[in-house]
């Protein structure tokens, strides 16, 4: 197994400022937006970016809510191991709200055609956009793009792709990792 | 660990404490589903389950139903008395011809202590036990155990005293293996005549006193007398069952630190728990109701993950 680095800490902070300011461009105060995280590895940048508009911009409190997919997933029992949960927590109507998901990497979409669906029973939402920090380019099983993306990466289908936040894995950055 | 490690659920003497662990955590994130405003979950859309009842439920049939429900499967529901059973077909046969429509899964309850071991060996499809005989009603003992924690913070370490007839529940019976497993002490008390005669065989104390286990314990789980299953007398009257082993609010209030009230239903109010009890804060009588639901939602989306679906 080997590992190349794609971003390295001052990059993948570069590339969230980027993120923010395109953000403040769409969505200006915020007022009717709220940002969606999807279990479980898109929290840690969903929290992220809270925290910069937050702070560096100067936003009043960005809502944010965590969304779990797995009872929405399209591949229960084509697994060999049951798919574990994670913890829904969104304290608000996301009804005529404009949604930002938010999720690390992007891949075949699969995940965010589950979550889709999975906010549907939280309300109706005015429109949903998607965030996202790694977008593998001509990997796509369904036609879902991003909005906003970090950085774009080719990456063929035995590499994968690992997003590190400081608060989780020790550092920011991410790898494409080879088997 | 993210798997059961069986393929059925006939009993909690069959399970270890990982799994019960696993299901309660599922169950979690699954009772926050059932409170949100769109209840359903599409997980189990190509799941088809039989329910089977051969024995008489209102809250435990419900509870499945609902549970498959929203857990958006395919059900087929099926009572012994509007049936072929009546005519003489065996459990066997009725089972294979119902499993012969392509149903995954078979929730029973049945009159008959380990009918659901008996099937299992039997048939191809996931068998969840929804009570057999006096044997085991392990979703009970698991929404019982959830209730504790749900209350309690944790299930290990309490002591938990179960009163009644524990000579014919199978509420009991799962209940005590459950609450073992967890780590939490166990009483029974009752009459003698309801209390088995090996009882201590499951390392779980005796105590005929019902002021003295309600003061020594954190829980107390109120068991119905079933005088449906009672052929011959096993206490005079009603009327002194109540007075000995009945729990009222002034029992209640006596005793030096509040306790948690639970009750598996359904209740007979006036006879095992006085309405003032049923209905006071101590009781967390609906709320296991509530936690019926999101365990069995568990129960079931876990086992439906080991479903073969080559085999269908």
């Amino acid at each position: 197994m080997s590992q190349k680095v794609l971003l390295n800490a001052k990059e993948v902070q570069i590339a969230l400022h980027r993120l923010a300011c395109q953000l403040i461009e769409n969505h200006d105060t915020f007022t009717d937006t709220v940002f969606i995280g999807i279990q479980p590895r898109g929290v840690y940048l969903a929290e992220r970016l809270k925290t910069l508009l937050e702070t560096d911009y100067k936003l009043k409190e960005i809502k944010l809510g965590y969304l779990d997919i797995t009872f929405y997933r399209d591949d229960f029992r084509r697994n060999d191991k049951t798919l574990e949960a994670n913890k829904t927590k969104i304290n608000f109507i996301v009804e005529d709200k404009k949604v930002v998901f938010i999720d690390d990497v992007l891949y075949t979409g699969r995940s965010i055609r589950a979550a889709l669906t999975a906010i549907q029973s939280f309300g109706r939402p005015s429109d949903i956009e998607l965030l996202t920090f790694i977008d593998r380019r001509f990997s796509r099983h369904l036609p879902i793009q991003p909005d906003y993306r970090g950085r774009q990466v080719d990456a063929i289908n035995n590499e994968k792709v690992r997003v590190c936040w400081h608060e989780n894995d020790g550092e920011d950055a991410v790898y494409l990792i080879k088997n | 660990m993210s798997e059961l490690s069986v393929n059925h659920l006939l009993g909690i003497k069959y399970i270890n404490e990982d799994d019960i662990q696993l299901i309660f955590k599922t169950a979690d994130h699954f009772k926050e589903v059932i409170n949100r405003s769109i209840k359903k979950v599409p997980s189990l859309r190509d799941i088809t389950i039989a329910n089977l009842f051969f024995e008489n439920s209102t809250r435990t049939r419900l509870s499945f139903e609902l549970a498959e429900k929203r857990l958006s499967a395919d059900i087929i529901n099926f009572s012994a008395s509007s049936s072929s059973v009546k005519k003489g077909e065996t459990l066997i046969d009725t089972v294979n011809n119902i499993l012969s429509m392509k149903v995954d899964m078979v929730v029973m309850r049945h009159p008959n202590p380990g009918a659901g071991v008996f099937l299992s060996k039997h048939i191809n499809a996931s068998i969840v036990n929804a009570g057999d005989g006096a044997h085991e009603h392990p979703t009970q003992a698991l929404l019982d155990c959830y209730s504790i924690r749900e209350k309690l913070g944790d299930v290990a370490g309490k002591k938990v005293v179960i009163v009644g007839d524990i000579l014919h529940s199978r509420v009991a019976l799962s209940n005590i293996f459950a609450l073992k497993k967890l780590g939490a002490s166990v009483k029974v008390c009752g009459p003698k005549t309801l209390l088995p005669k090996y009882i201590d065989s499951l390392g779980v104390g005796v105590e005929t006193n019902l002021r003295k286990a309600l003061q020594w314990c954190d829980v107390a789980n109120m068991l119905r007398v079933q005088h449906e299953r009672m052929d011959i007398n096993y206490f005079p009257t009603t009327r002194e069952y109540t007075q000995q082993f009945g729990l009222n609010k002034t029992m209640l209030d006596s005793l030096d630190k509040e306790i948690v009230v639970m009750h598996p239903g359904p209740i007979n109010r006036g006879v095992e728990i006085t309405s003032d009890v049923a209905d006071s804060k101590q009781a967390i009588i609906l709320d296991q109701v509530q936690n019926g639901v999101a365990i069995r939602m568990a129960v079931i989306y876990l086992l439906a993950s080991k479903i073969n679906r080559d085999e269908n």
